[in-house]
């Protein structure tokens, strides 16, 4: 019942969601504004400047082709970001389609799906990406079927169990009674009630798949280069974190502000709407 | 001896700063040696915050703002728990309202009251062994040995309540608490448990303090009863006089709402709402629903005066000392002649949902080889206890569950579509039977639309009708469940019952969640709605005296089969079957203590 | 209760059969198949049709799976096509090794959580839980791999204690292994201990709300009793099922982690795979991964049962 402006008002009050919105506020700005303030393009390599430490003609220092690396850190969250936004709308549609659907059908067809999904989320998500590389090389695009694929089998439990809370209510009972089509009581009956908690699992689920982006990027089989990417400038520094250790922590620096500033704010925001338990694993 | 001994005692919310209205506000009371004392009130009424201070506890959230509480000269609430646990479970110990939820889930059953005999008796492992069994057989368990080494979940309620029993016994005390001792039990089980607290108390001479909604359980258990109303108590004195000859208006009104067969009419209800925390009113709480306020009842709190040596009223205008009830019930509307059967149930059968293979246990039958014809305009109340299958009834009638035999026809429905909405089902618990996130204009809207598929103006208007009738204005079009309580809750589900049109009504045990003054006014408006608009109502209910109070004709249901099927005043007077001797038995001790209503 | 074990089993035995349908279906149906994956740009003609031919992969897809399944229940799983060796051969210690660094995960990582979890739910938004809890924030929102590469940093380059990546080969000696494993699971206990951290510290917070708490107060029982009788054995039960689906998740991670530290596991094994586009290697990794997630979950459910006693009644 409390409108969107209440619930910023509540999240902003805690000292943790304040700062987790400043953050995530900030970064979307950085993310905006980046191709615009960047002072060097972050694909140009300069063999002159190879691994210099932060002054004032590059603000980060520069990588081990030359590159600026301050602009590099700037645009570096942006294609992950769109990534993520896409495989988690992809993952919270099929998700929470399949688990509402489950929950009101009960009965065989709850117990066959869950059955299959359960097998499937035996694999870990970051296998299956794996997999398909392997048979077909990489592909930035594929990964936000992959991706939404992978992490809407755990938004099937997430919403199943949360329509399940509901459907087992007197008053889904008395639509079922009135004879009210089973299209009415889910968008009638248990979608005003489990939305909010439906959104707040959403903003998880984009925080884990932005983690998987990354992690894939790690491994080189996320964004490609030369994009820029927080995970790929991790995995390049490896080698000179020893000799040139800025190469390494700005990324990690803007990679852990992002993803904190997620957590925090969509922890206050569960509070904000009364949410208690929210899962905390892919799977809870 | 004054074991316990509470002065002026006020408890309020911190959360609503220094001048909060209290929980409860100045109590005083004492119970002496061997002495029972019972309280009475409903929710809202600040009986169990009391209870547990006088344990020495109060809640999170709650603070003391004034006053004290002593138990045999040791103060409660001045020390914090360290030095309070060899008292408590000792020689003052409380008996739970709820044992299902009070007992330890990994606890096995002997392992509580071992516990309680380790903490409070100087017993070795052996002797502590025995004498367990030996509590529980006091409190009539059955095969005690074996019931040690079993867990909570296996019991059923009254075995349970009777091991939370055994267990307050268990460290000797000279003062018993009980905490709601019968809510939630089977008639019959809860007549088994009073008596059981009589006896224990005969054997032991020990004081008792009881809280409780049901005046029929405080009659029978106490010697004193002390009457609360919004935290304050408005009437003390001995429990058969309280009952018999109520001084304060709140009272005598209390009494009179409770259904009794000794006088089968409907109870008067309590006009009004009692009032919530933030509600309370600076003069006499019970103004707004008093039918006897003077002008300087607004002023301040009227003080507890003894009318009598032993009988105290908190009012400033009494009630007089009648034997009875000095206004005749409401009339009861004649019942229209037509003999049309609306619903007829020929030898259904209806089982549990199907064992699959997973459970392999066999089910018995919910419902067996049930017959029987409701009229048009009836009123046909089904009495039984929890797993009689009075509910599968319902909700075979529904359409809800299938029939594994026989068959149910609706004379007034020609299809699918118009049989479901000629038969309404009303829900037992209020709280879970509307969307808390529709408003009431929009819970009474659904059937409207998917019935009659009415426009938004139309809607509306049909919506205030519809309030109307069950007597609420039309302000309430724009409040969530939330903001109303439990019996407007279950009014306005009544109303989007009643928007359909229904020729048959059947309602789930829908007074059972609600406190007794609802509860009549509940029964009035069903009595009512029914005659006026010619609806015949199926009432499902555990209370035989409700049942009675409300019905043209009682069935008695008794594991699965009917028992018994005949008018009200018959069933009542003359029972039949054994089954139903037993209920109408344990339903008169428990309402014949308080007085007829003429 | 032995028949509900037997069940329980059975159940896990029908998932593994649905994983390995899965795994063999999700490759039926994308473009191409092991070969085209592996010769890439040189897959075509004869060269394709050969290596089809040796691979077995002209026959049908449901004859093809039969003979897959058939050879994994003999323990034979395949040949990698880079590597040319049976598979088995190459996983076996590998398995191991991914073994033992999750063993160490868990040893380390879920007492240290019950422990704190336990403490901090007690402590309720004082100073201990608001430290734990957000140390447990940071530790399971940084990716391993930013926490992997965090430790090596402060270690083995800035302290100099370790040599940062593992250097031992993966035949080595169990005793050697546990030790090059020590810094991996440090990185993946830390994520396994928050989760189960903030799960346990839920739990108690809401045991602690129980009516059969309040009870045990009104008993006189002296409060360390309540908590360490009453309160953690009924917080801990709940959370122990949910314990195992943690750890099996966190296989998941194995793979990032074991890249990192260039510990020669199975999750290292998979990456350099796919590098080499070896389709059935990859195959067999993601069933043994499978395989490891349903029996972790077996033995943590069957666990739960024989812990809990609720669970033991057929439900009715």
């Amino acid at each position: 019942m409390t409108g969107l402006r209440a619930t910023l008002a509540y999240v902003l009050r805690q000292p943790s969601g304040a700062v987790g919105l400043v953050l995530v506020a900030v970064h979307l700005l950085i993310a905006l504004a980046a191709p615009f303030i960047i002072p060097y393009d972050a694909a140009t390599q300069n063999a002159a400047a190879i691994l210099e430490p932060p002054s004032l003609t590059h603000l980060f220092g520069t990588d081990r082709l030359g590159r600026d690396v301050f602009s590099r850190t700037l645009l570096g969250g942006r294609e992950a970001m769109l990534i993520s936004t896409l495989s988690a709308i992809c993952a919270m549609a099929w998700g929470s389609l399949l688990g509402i659907v489950v929950a009101l059908a009960g009965g065989l067809l709850d117990a066959a799906v869950m059955r299959v999904v359960d097998a499937m989320v035996a694999i870990p998500w970051i296998l299956l990406v794996m997999l398909f590389v392997a048979a077909l090389g990489s592909s930035t695009a594929a990964l936000i079927p992959l991706l939404g694929f992978s992490y809407g089998l755990s938004v099937v439990y997430l919403a199943r169990s949360a329509a399940l809370d509901f459907v087992a209510r007197d008053f889904v009972l008395a639509a079922q009674v009135r004879g009210e089509s089973r299209w009415t009581i889910a968008v009638k009956e248990l979608s005003p009630n489990i939305r909010d908690s439906l959104a707040v699992q959403g903003a998880m689920q984009w925080s884990w798949i932005f983690l998987a982006v990354s992690s894939l990027s790690f491994l080189g089989m996320g964004v490609a280069p030369p994009t820029p990417d927080w995970g790929q400038m991790i995995a390049d520094a490896r080698g000179i974190m020893r000799t040139a250790p800025w190469t390494v922590v700005w990324p990690m620096v803007f990679l852990s502000s992002l993803i904190i500033g997620v957590n925090l704010a969509v922890d206050a925001w569960a509070k904000a709407l009364g949410i208690e338990r929210l899962g905390r694993t892919p799977q809870s | 001896m004054t074991l316990l001994a509470i002065d002026g005692l006020s408890i309020a919310a911190a959360a609503y700063g220094p001048d909060a209205p209290p929980v409860i506000d100045g109590i005083s009371l004492s119970v002496a040696e061997g002495e029972s004392l019972g309280i009475a009130g409903e929710s809202g009424s600040g009986k169990s915050t009391l209870l547990l201070a006088m344990m020495g506890l109060v809640q999170d959230g709650l603070h003391r703002t004034g006053g004290k509480a002593c138990f045999a000269g040791v103060s409660l609430l001045d020390r914090d728990d360290r030095e309070l646990t060899a008292l408590r479970g000792g020689r003052l110990a409380m008996v739970p309202q709820n044992a299902g939820t009070a007992l330890t889930p990994s606890f096995k059953i002997g392992q509580h009251i071992d516990e309680a005999l380790r903490l409070h008796t100087g017993l070795a492992a052996v002797a502590r062994t025995r004498r367990t069994v030996e509590l529980l057989r006091q409190v009539r368990l059955p095969d005690p040995e074996s019931l040690l080494k079993r867990y909570p979940h296996q019991l059923s309620g009254g075995q349970l309540q009777r091991v939370a029993i055994a267990m307050a016994l268990a460290g000797e005390p000279q003062a018993l608490l009980l905490d709601e001792p019968t809510s939630g039990l089977d008639v019959m089980t809860q007549q088994r448990i009073i008596e059981l607290l009589g006896e224990i108390r005969s054997q032991r001479a020990m004081a008792a303090v009881c809280v409780s909604h049901d005046l029929g359980v405080l009659a029978q258990l106490c010697d004193k009863l002390a009457v609360m109303y919004a935290g304050r108590i408005v009437e003390f004195g001995e429990a058969g006089r309280v009952l018999a000859e109520p001084r304060h208006p709140y009272v005598k009104a209390l009494v009179a709402s409770v259904p009794r067969l000794s006088s089968i009419s409907l109870p008067r209800p309590i006009g009004g709402a009692a009032p919530g925390l933030s509600e309370r009113l600076a003069g006499c709480s019970f103004l707004p629903r008093c039918s006897r306020a003077g002008s300087d009842c607004t002023g301040q709190q009227p003080p507890l005066q003894a009318l009598r040596p032993g009988h105290l009223v908190a009012c400033r205008y009494p009630e007089e000392a009648t034997q009875a009830a000095t206004s005749s019930p409401a009339p009861v509307i004649a019942r229209p002649a037509a003999e049309v059967p609306v619903l007829q149930l020929e030898n259904v059968t209806v089982s549990y949902r199907r064992s699959s293979w997973l459970s392999p246990q066999q089910q018995p039958p919910a419902v067996s080889g049930l017959s029987l014809t409701l009229m048009q305009s009836e009123i046909l109340a089904l009495v039984g206890e929890s797993g009689s299958g009075k509910s599968t009834v319902l909700r075979a009638i529904a359409g809800l569950w299938p029939l594994a035999g026989g068959s149910i026809t609706c004379s007034r429905a020609a299809d699918e579509h118009e049989r479901r909405r000629a038969v309404q089902l009303i829900f037992q618990n209020p709280d879970s039977s509307l969307n808390p996130r529709h408003r009431v204009e929009e819970i009474i809207a659904q059937p409207l639309r998917l019935y009659f598929h009415m426009g938004p103006e139309e809607i509306r208007a049909t919506a205030m009708r519809h309030l109307a009738s069950v007597e609420l204005d039309p302000r309430y079009l724009t409040r969530y469940p939330a903001q109303l309580s439990g019996g407007e809750r279950q009014r306005v589900a009544i109303a989007r019952a009643l928007a359909a049109k229904p020729s048959i009504l059947l309602c789930d045990e829908i007074t059972s969640a609600l406190d007794v003054s609802v509860q009549a006014a509940i029964l009035h408006l069903i009595h009512d709605l029914s005659r006026s608009q010619g609806v015949a109502v199926l009432f499902v209910t555990h209370n035989i005296a409700a049942a009675a109070a409300l019905a043209d004709r009682i069935g008695v249901l008794h594991e699965g089969q009917l028992a018994e099927l005949g008018p009200t005043a018959a069933v009542c007077s003359t029972p039949q079957h054994s089954y139903t001797k037993t209920l109408v038995r344990s339903a008169r001790a428990w309402t014949d203590q308080l007085p007829p209503v003429s | 209760m032995l028949g509900l074990i037997v069940r329980r089993a059975a159940s896990s035995l029908f998932t593994l059969i649905l994983i390995s349908v899965v795994v063999f279906a999700g490759l039926e149906f994308m473009p191409g198949d092991a070969c085209t994956a592996h010769l890439g740009r040189d897959g075509k003609g004869a060269v394709l049709e050969a290596c089809r031919a040796r691979m077995g992969l002209d026959a049908p897809p449901v004859k093809r799976f039969t003979q897959w399944a058939g050879d994994i229940l003999r323990g034979e799983l395949g040949t990698s096509m880079q590597r040319e060796k049976p598979i088995t051969e190459i996983v076996g210690w590998r398995l191991r090794n991914t073994l033992v660094l999750s063993a160490v995960a868990a040893l380390i990582g879920i007492p240290l959580a019950v422990l704190l979890g336990i403490i901090a739910g007690l402590r309720r938004d004082r100073l201990f839980d608001m430290a734990a809890s957000g140390t447990a924030l940071v530790a399971m929102t940084i990716p391993e791999f930013v926490s992997a590469t965090l430790l090596i940093l402060v270690f083995a380059v800035g302290l100099g204690w370790t040599a940062g990546v593992v250097t031992i080969g993966y035949k080595a000696p169990l005793l050697e292994m546990v030790s090059a494993a020590f810094l991996p699971a440090v990185v993946l206990s830390m994520v396994l201990a928050a989760h189960i951290m903030r799960m346990v510290r839920a739990s108690v917070i809401d045991v602690l709300k129980s009516d059969f708490v309040l009870m045990a107060r009104l008993k006189g029982v002296p409060q360390q009793q309540i908590i360490w009788r009453h309160v953690v054995p009924n917080s801990l039960l709940p959370v122990i099922s949910v314990i195992g689906l943690t750890v099996a998740w966190l296989l998941g991670g194995v793979v990032i982690v074991e890249s990192v530290f260039n510990y020669p596991g199975l999750g290292r094994l998979a990456v350099d795979a796919v590098g080499d586009r070896d389709l059935p290697l990859v195959q067999a990794i993601a069933l043994l991964f499978g395989i490891t997630y349903v029996v972790t979950n077996l033995m943590t459910d069957i666990a739960a049962l024989l812990l809990n006693p609720r669970l033991r009644t057929y439900r009715a």
